[in-house]
């Protein structure tokens, strides 16, 4: 049961092999089972048993929709109405949120059960989930290996068998890189597309949520329900939502995809570059035409991204301030005291560098050489992509230069994580979608391919991801817990 | 030395929406605290923001209205403090690309009009409020007003002196009003007024280092405010002290300044564009559409008035300060047809009423209807002006609803009937022989100061319905 | 490029943290870091480029004015840190 696909689980409920009940018992009983992955911070057991209840009357009564009584946990950063909402922060350890986020609305629309909350780092500012307050989260593959992040949790999840499906947040990578790092299939789609209402913000302007499941059939079930316009967030695009899984058995006849040149350099470990040529012969197979291409300003996407992001961040995390919610310092003695003591035992290193950085960033004598000009790469950037996808109609590269690194391993020097995420960041500044889909192992740890589109382009790449997963089985695959 | 005072002023009007600029909750005054400070407001995680389009129509009116270049793109930045009152650790506000352009302003002062330039105005949101009686050595913060629209207006520093600010401030308070995008209330903080003040000696081109004074929020204050902050200014450079340039707070208790904070305190606002919001594009036709839509100003108005109806300076001028007592005015001018009478009645005994029951216009008991249909029965004769003075008392007592039935009623009514006056005449010269006699004895010269008591006397026996002047010339025939 | 203790109290100041002095070597030496990496963007000439704030093309949406929150202050008060008669408590604030 716990294997099954998600269209496979809607069968299985619709013809009565078992009910939402059962099914949702079955994973709260992994979760329990398998807590030392640390993959959530909230388990909403009681909760997710009343919802699969009501699913399966749904169902009884014939009123399902495709999704309806199928499982799946929430990121901890999208807030859910009575659950708590931590953000993996101590700050927001006590903050129950008092409203939900749209992401958790309309997937609980479409009738799903939500289980719970899953790990993540500290604010979404991390690659690897050890910046959560809540612990660091074990990759299933590696129990010595990170997940990635932010979004480990929910990766980690997926990737376990502890939920069919979880949702995401990709800032600078993270719903691709964790789902890289722990064999699983994730999106992240055009800025623009899933709405940001109630995803507790990073950057602004780089932030979007997206689907991690074990498909890319199964991510475009679920990004159907999530995407579409939302009047509650300015940045939300009105544009239809395509009926993605229906573009899924598109031929990949004629398709042009590039190989931009700067994400297989010297960076990539060779046995990645081994598995991601071994992909590329597999969609050569199926028709697609492969090119070289450049993006010659890919390394810049770093500097860019480190001053854009938390310069966003630094204004964004102002809020937590201990006067309205969330962690309040013991017996402040005056308002500045409670300012300062509040946060800075509310928030933690990695999180508390990058408010410093954004903030420094952002100051007086320092923002047109450093958020002006990143804001400038961030155009020179976004048109190298366009211009490259004027010719080809995807990109295929890495999603990560290495597989999953050892917990510990890059702690002590902040430059080295962020050095992670080169082949990532590159696309959220310039607010393209794109996919990690899983692509072989290394030495027991999973390989990452990533795809990306141009603008809206999410139905091409689910249907190459889906094609790719006809003749493959890496995403099949699944971690041996003890 | 004579010393020059350089005066710019900051002025924050509410805007009168209904819903917050980027929130759908109320921004009705007075409710109970946080009643109307929904999640947005609260700056709740994961909250954001969407632009109301009646804060912009309204910013775009004002623009239009002091002949502003109105930018086809704007966009709102972040301006980054810590203060309890601003949830979000941020304003979202307007810095680099305002919505409002350069425009400017005329004001009237004695020696005639002066153009005061307007650098621009931009839309930003409110803070909430600060409430600092006691609890428990605490402050109370109240976030209803969080998120309310502001316009702040900003001017050049071209005012030289504190009549010539009181006279911008009143002018762009009328402007707000005549629009209605503010109902202008600056005891409720709906106008509110910051102004930079320094001092140069007369003939100096450079600026002089300014302070800026907050909370200057009446008329009466902003000139007080202003006179004392130029003569702190003179007195510290005359004792051989300099001007520091810092943000200084008036309490009109003391009717002084005080020093809030200096250069070097000052905040590093970080401003950069918000990520949340996307920049405004207005297209021409829309702001054409605006423009056509716009209502007569107070300027067009005084110039109607007296170029067209006739009246004085000082009439047109009283009548279009306000957009109520203009609107009234116009329409007490429509009914009964006499402009310059109109004008008398509601800048004279309308405006004494309503100072002596301390109302303001639109409680006013007498509507322009009623007024006019009092004047209309003034100049058909109907009654005199005695008489009218009698009916506005009684329509403001509510003791009849029209001019006609209390004249009616009261027998009002100007007797015009020569004969009926003849006899009144008759009786009171009969009565009153030793007038008569001392009045024929008269030199011609004293007589128009004597036959004023016999009018009195027929006006009195008539109950003061004869027409005064009927009798004046009875009078006059009879007593040869 | 390496941040001064001074600089970095400053900036710290600005977005009310405070840095443990056992601490302020390590966040100096991390920001540092951090900078030089982002100080790679300086060899890029950007002079003719206008800067991007948004990934999309696209222009901001209007609300139309009309009240659509219902507010329960309780409700939204009840995971505050200290409230009384409706009002959030902060430590007396001076002007």
């Amino acid at each position: 049961m716990i294997n099954l696909s998600l269209t496979q689980m809607a069968h299985g409920l619709a013809s009565g092999d078992f009910s939402s009940t059962e099914l949702t018992q079955a994973f709260l009983d992994r979760i329990a089972k398998h807590s030392q992955l640390n993959a959530f911070i909230s388990v909403t057991a009681e909760e997710a048993l009343k919802e699969a209840a009501a699913a399966d009357q749904r169902i009884s009564q014939g009123k399902a929709s495709p999704l309806t009584g199928i499982p799946l946990a929430h990121k901890d950063i999208f807030c859910t109405q009575g659950v708590k909402t931590s953000c993996g922060s101590k700050i927001l350890d006590n903050f129950v949120a008092p409203y939900s986020a749209t992401v958790v609305e309309r997937l609980a629309a479409a009738g799903m059960v939500s289980l719970g909350k899953t790990n993540l780092d500290e604010f979404a500012m991390g690659s690897s989930n050890e910046s959560s307050f809540y612990g660091p989260v074990k990759n299933p593959w590696n129990a010595q290996a990170v997940p990635g992040g932010s979004s480990g949790g929910s990766a980690a999840a997926v990737a376990a068998r502890l939920v069919p499906a979880a949702t995401g947040t990709d800032t600078g990578g993270s719903i691709r890189q964790p789902a890289a790092f722990c064999g699983i299939t994730g999106i992240k789609p055009t800025y623009g597309r899933v709405s940001r209402w109630g995803m507790i913000a990073y950057a602004s302007s780089l932030d979007q949520g997206g689907p991690m499941a074990r498909s890319a059939e199964d991510c475009a079930l679920l990004l159907k329900e999530m995407a579409g316009f939302d009047q509650r967030d300015s940045t939300s695009i009105q544009r239809c939502v395509p009926d993605y899984p229906a573009l899924l058995q598109e031929p990949l006849q004629g398709l042009k995809i590039g190989l931009p040149k700067e994400y297989f350099g010297s960076d990539l470990n060779p046995e990645m570059k081994a598995c991601l040529d071994t992909a590329v012969k597999e969609l050569e197979k199926l028709g697609a035409q492969v090119l070289e291409v450049s993006l010659p300003l890919t390394r810049l996407a770093i500097p860019a991204y480190y001053v854009i992001a938390p310069a966003e961040a630094s204004s964004n995390l102002s809020r937590f301030d201990g006067v309205r919610f969330g962690y309040r310092c013991e017996d402040p003695k005056d308002l500045e005291d409670l300012y300062k003591r509040s946060r800075s035992e509310g928030f933690g290193p990695e999180v508390k560098r990058r408010i410093l950085i954004g903030t420094y960033a952002l100051s007086e004598g320092f923002y047109d050489a450093y958020y002006r000009k990143a804001q400038q790469l961030r155009r020179m950037i976004t048109e190298d992509f366009q211009k490259t996808l004027n010719e080809v109609d995807l990109l295929l590269a890495p999603t990560t230069p290495t597989p999953a690194f050892d917990l510990g391993s890059k702690t002590s020097d902040p430059v080295q994580m962020y050095l992670e995420d080169i082949y990532t960041l590159g696309v959220n500044l310039a607010g393209l979608p794109a996919m990690s889909v899983p692509a072989g192992q290394v030495s027991g740890r999973p390989v990452g391919m990533q795809l990306i589109g141009n603008h809206f382009d999410e139905g091409r790449l689910l249907n190459v991801a889906h094609q790719f997963q006809q003749v493959t089985d890496h995403h099949l695959q699944a971690p041996e817990l003890d | 030395m004579q010393w020059e005072a350089v005066i710019g002023l900051e002025v924050h009007v509410q805007l009168a929406t209904e819903s917050k600029i980027f929130s759908g909750a109320s921004t009705r005054f007075g409710a109970e605290p946080n009643t109307q400070a929904c999640v947005i407001d609260l700056g709740m995680p994961g909250v954001l923001p969407v632009l109301n389009e009646k804060a912009v129509e309204m910013a775009v009116q004002f623009g239009l209205a002091v002949n502003a270049n109105i930018p086809q793109r704007s966009y709102f930045e972040r301006k980054n403090y810590f203060y309890p009152d601003l949830p979000k650790g941020y304003q979202t506000s307007q810095m680099a690309e305002p919505i409002v352009g350069p425009g400017y302003l005329d004001i009237p002062l004695e020696e005639g009009s002066k153009r005061v330039r307007i650098h621009h105005a931009h839309l930003e949101e409110d803070a909430g409020k600060s409430l600092h009686e006691d609890f428990h050595g605490m402050t109370g913060v109240d976030l209803n007003r969080a998120g309310t629209p502001l316009l702040e207006i900003v001017s050049e520093p071209e005012m030289n002196s504190a009549k010539e600010a009181v006279a911008y401030l009143k002018g762009i308070h009328s402007i707000v009003t005549y629009l209605g995008i503010s109902d202008g209330n600056m005891a409720e903080g709906s106008l509110r007024c910051d102004a930079n003040v320094s001092v140069r000696p007369k003939g100096q081109k450079e600026l002089g280092t300014r302070c800026e004074i907050k909370n200057v929020n009446s008329f009466r204050f902003v000139e007080k405010a202003i006179n004392h902050e130029i003569e702190r200014q003179i007195e510290l450079i005359e004792d051989g002290g300099r001007v520091v340039q810092e943000t200084r707070l008036y309490d009109p208790d003391l009717d002084e300044t005080r020093s809030m904070r200096t250069k070097e305190e000052a905040n590093d606002y970080r401003y950069f564009p918000c990520p949340d919001l996307l920049p405004v594009e207005l297209d021409t036709a829309y702001i054409q559409h605006l423009k056509e839509g716009l209502p007569e100003l107070p300027d067009q108005k005084r110039q109607r008035f007296t170029e067209q109806l006739g009246l004085s300076d000082y009439d047109a001028g009283v009548l279009s300060a306000s957009r109520a007592l203009a609107d009234y005015f116009d329409r007490v001018t429509e009914i009964c047809g006499d402009a310059k009478l109109a004008a008398n009645w509601v800048t004279g005994e309308l405006s004494a009423q309503l100072n002596r029951d301390s109302l303001d216009l639109q409680q006013a008991p007498v509507a322009p209807e009623q007024l006019a249909g009092l004047l209309k029965r003034l100049l058909d004769d109907t009654i005199n002006g005695k008489a009218a003075k009698q009916v506005f008392a009684a329509l403001w007592a509510g003791e009849g609803h029209t001019a006609d039935d209390i004249i009616e009623a009261k027998g009002l009514k100007q007797v015009t009937d020569t004969g009926a006056i003849e006899a009144i005449i008759d009786d009171v010269l009969a009565q009153n022989q030793a007038q008569v006699d001392q009045y024929k004895a008269a030199e011609a010269d004293k007589r128009g100061k004597m036959i004023g008591f016999f009018v009195g006397q027929v006006m009195k026996a008539s109950k003061g319905t004869a027409n005064p002047q009927t009798v004046n010339q009875l009078l006059k025939d009879k007593l040869g | 490029m390496t941040l001064e203790a001074e600089e970095l109290h400053k900036v710290a100041h600005l977005a009310r943290l405070t840095l443990e002095p056992e601490a302020v070597k390590d966040y100096a030496q991390a920001l540092s870091n951090i900078l030089d990496l982002v100080d790679e963007m300086q060899a890029i000439d950007t002079d003719q480029v206008q800067p991007m704030a948004h990934p999309l093309d696209a222009t901001q949406r209007l609300r139309i004015d009309e009240v659509t929150e219902t507010v329960d202050p309780e409700y939204l008060q009840a995971g505050a840190p200290a409230t009384e008669k409706g009002l959030y408590l902060v430590p007396r604030v001076v002007e």
